[in-house]
């Protein structure tokens, strides 16, 4: 058995992005089919274009028109695509020079295999089926053939008129998501584990005899390891809580919920658990309260086990009794 | 070795708002420091290094923005620093940036600290569940409302001072024209007010915003220079286990520690009466009359009755955030660095309408995580004498 109880998190948000003018106005361009580039105060044509000049540092307004088309300056192959990239399949990671600009862009090139790929290269853009104003609007680079540039497309002449641009391009979406493996240390573990079992289990720190559930690798207060296990009581006290009315993204409990600290008598640090049982304006400070577990064949290695605390009748805690742990 | 004098010459921020979706994260960010450099005197080639702060990642979903923003800012070819340390890192930035120059290594420094916080939602990344765990977490107001009631408990407060501070701040943010709310409150429109995260009303909590803030930061030759320079004459971090046993989590140690240092490296022995004007991170009402008490303005459990008398209205004993604090913007990495840049603005006498008369000493303040961080300085009219 492994020390460490593990499970999936999946951490995911559409974020959304403000372009602000100039990447707005890049954006505006590939929605509308054309590449468009800034002219830097020291000549270079750059796709993307920086937002501000890297020797005026003032914010770029000289925008260019630069073509669909140009050479490959440098490439890696990417044997194995991952989630999110540009192709599902084999491609090239190339640094093109579009016709026009100085400066190259990094952007995907579809070809078979890695003997179709070389440096000089003529390529071109292929257009996204449906263009939306984001750098995914070039799907990705292809071969050049000598035809003109990519379907879809609007020009890539290299012409230096700007266009103009109606209904500009001001935000993108972009969606995030992280999926990793979360591990509980091995003395959560252990915690996890004993609530399986029906028990609340922590651990004494050897040096200042502070009892903590859950246990800690080390003790927050002197660095010691707490290792001497300790059974705790169901039963305790709310030391201080909240009434929580606000709904929000991701919300597992529906609102109004209480959530309160819980000082288990045997501990000495309260955990945070939701009172049920009583309406939530009647939740006391001191109230006393035991845990009110879920039916056996629900239970897992979790502190879900103990679906909530609920009063148990007995008078409420003296203040002093608690309020060093305030 | 002794630090080198260090002065706070140019302030700049941005007009909070909701959303400013008319500006990218580095435009925001371009906004303050173009403003900062103006008050300065200065341009981005005359500055020798840059220190960016904002708070966790997950707020705008962009790991290490502070790379992506290098040329920007203006960094590249020079020292680029990026500082952490969750709601205070304004705060800490601003520190970080005066000891470069403090040190010795640098004699002009940018520092700039910024949210966006219109592209995310921070209530969901706070929030975000662990396995094992209750799923009983509502945001970073879900984590300081049972504090809030310990408080209420332990100092026999009157459950209508967080009111007050609120009815306060979001009044003194009419005379600011960069605050994103501005609105006259009474104190029966903030209790008439829904209650989101019992004991805290929806008008006792600070808005979500989009902002930035930038200061430059510059050694004594170059300060000499400054018709109007903010002397810095002391800088205290300092954090402590956002859980242990019979941890004080109303008062915590670490602020009264940080505190006590403070005062002593800026040669004050009795706050109340050598600040002139305070301004104290207080993102929901009640923490106003909490850290009056830890930072030693008041006696343990008399915070309030600081609040209540109105000494700490823009016109009483104390003035705090008299800009309309966070209760009034809340660009959650700015709004440290906006705290220790208002202290600024009012020792160099530039408040504008929210100006205390003669302030010759201020106090910049800012907390973070779970009351775990704390960054604080004091800021003078006058170069410290020691």
């Amino acid at each position: 058995m492994s020390r460490t109880l593990q499970a999936p998190v999946t951490v995911a948000f559409d974020y959304t992005r403000s372009t602000g003018p100039v990447l707005g106005r890049f954006l505006t361009g590939l929605r509308d089919g054309v590449v468009v580039a800034g002219r830097t105060s020291d000549g270079e044509i750059v796709v993307p274009p920086p937002e501000y000049d890297p020797v005026t540092h003032a914010q770029l307004d000289d925008f260019v028109e630069v073509a669909a088309e140009g050479s490959v300056v440098s490439w890696t192959w990417v044997p194995e695509p991952v989630k999110g990239q540009p192709l599902d399949r084999p491609f090239a990671f190339a640094l093109v020079l579009l016709d026009g600009a100085t400066r190259t862009l990094l952007h995907a090139l579809d070809v078979p295999t890695p003997d179709a790929v070389s440096t000089g290269m003529r390529v071109r853009v292929r257009w996204a089926g449906e263009r939306v104003g984001a750098i995914t609007d070039i799907a990705c680079f292809e071969p050049a053939d000598g035809s003109a540039a990519g379907a879809g497309g609007a020009g890539g002449a290299g012409g230096t008129e700007p266009l103009a641009v109606p209904d500009p391009v001001t935000g993108v979406i972009t969606p995030v998501s992280l999926d990793y493996v979360y591990a509980a240390s091995p003395e959560e573990s252990a915690f996890y584990r004993g609530l399986a079992e029906g028990r609340i289990v922590g651990q004494r720190c050897p040096s200042c005899g502070k009892v903590y559930v859950p246990p800690r690798a080390a003790c927050p207060t002197d660095g010691t390891p707490t290792t001497d296990e300790v059974e705790v009581s169901h039963s305790g006290t709310v030391t201080t809580f909240c009434i929580v009315n606000v709904p929000f993204l991701g919300q597992r409990i529906t609102p109004p919920y209480v959530s309160a600290y819980v000082l288990l008598d045997g501990a000495d640090i309260a955990v945070l658990h939701l009172i049920l049982d009583i309406p939530a304006d009647q939740v006391r400070m001191g109230m006393r309260v035991k845990a009110v577990w879920k039916p056996r064949e629900e239970w897992g290695t979790t502190i879900e086990n103990i679906s909530h605390f609920a009063p148990t009748g007995e008078p409420d805690a003296d203040f002093d009794s608690y309020r060093h742990h305030l | 070795m002794s630090k080198q004098p260090a002065a706070v010459i140019g302030v700049g921020q941005t007009h909070h708002r909701a959303k400013r979706e008319d500006v990218s994260m580095a435009g925001l960010c371009r906004e303050a420091i173009d403003r900062a450099l103006e008050d300065a005197g200065l341009t981005l080639d005359e500055i020798d290094a840059i220190v960016v702060g904002k708070a966790p990642d997950l707020f705008e979903g962009v790991m290490m923005p502070e790379l992506f923003l290098a040329e920007a800012l203006g960094a590249a070819g020079k020292p680029l620093l990026r500082v952490h340390t969750a709601g205070s890192v304004g705060g800490s930035t601003a520190i970080v940036a005066a000891s470069l120059v403090q040190a010795g290594v640098h004699r002009t420094v940018l520092t700039v600290a910024y949210e966006k916080q219109s592209e995310s939602n921070a209530m969901w990344a706070l929030s975000v569940p662990v396995p094992f765990n209750m799923p009983v977490h509502a945001g970073a107001g879900g984590y300081f409302a049972p504090h809030v009631r310990s408080y209420i408990r332990r100092s026999e407060a009157p459950t209508h001072i967080g009111a007050i501070v609120a009815a306060k701040d979001r009044t003194n943010a009419l005379r600011n024209p960069y605050a994103h709310l501005r609105e006259t409150k009474t104190v029966d429109d903030v209790l008439a007010s829904q209650m989101l995260w019992d004991p805290i009303r929806y008008e006792e909590t600070c808005p979500s915003s989009d902002g930035a803030c930038a200061l430059v930061i510059a050694a004594e030759d170059v300060a000499r220079r400054s018709p109007d320079p903010a002397w810095i004459h002391g800088t205290v971090m300092r954090s402590e286990a956002t859980t242990a046993a019979e941890r004080d989590q109303v008062n915590p140690q670490a602020s009264r520690d940080a505190a006590a240092a403070l005062w002593r490296q800026a040669g004050i022995t009795s706050p109340i009466d050598e600040i002139d004007a305070a301004e104290i991170y207080v993102p929901f009402s009640w923490f106003e009359p909490m850290w009056l008490e830890s930072l030693g303005f008041a006696e343990e459990g008399a915070g309030w009755r600081l609040t209540e008398s109105g000494a700490t209205a823009i016109d009483g004993r104390l003035p705090v955030n008299a800009s309309g604090g966070v209760l009034s913007s809340n660009p959650i990495g700015a709004s440290g660095m906006l705290r220790f840049g208002e202290a600024a603005l009012q020792v160099r006498g530039r408040a504008g309408e929210h100006q205390i008369d003669g302030a010759r000493k201020a106090l910049g303040h800012a907390y973070g995580g779970g009351s775990q961080f704390f960054a604080m300085w004091v800021v003078g009219s006058e170069p410290p004498t020691s």
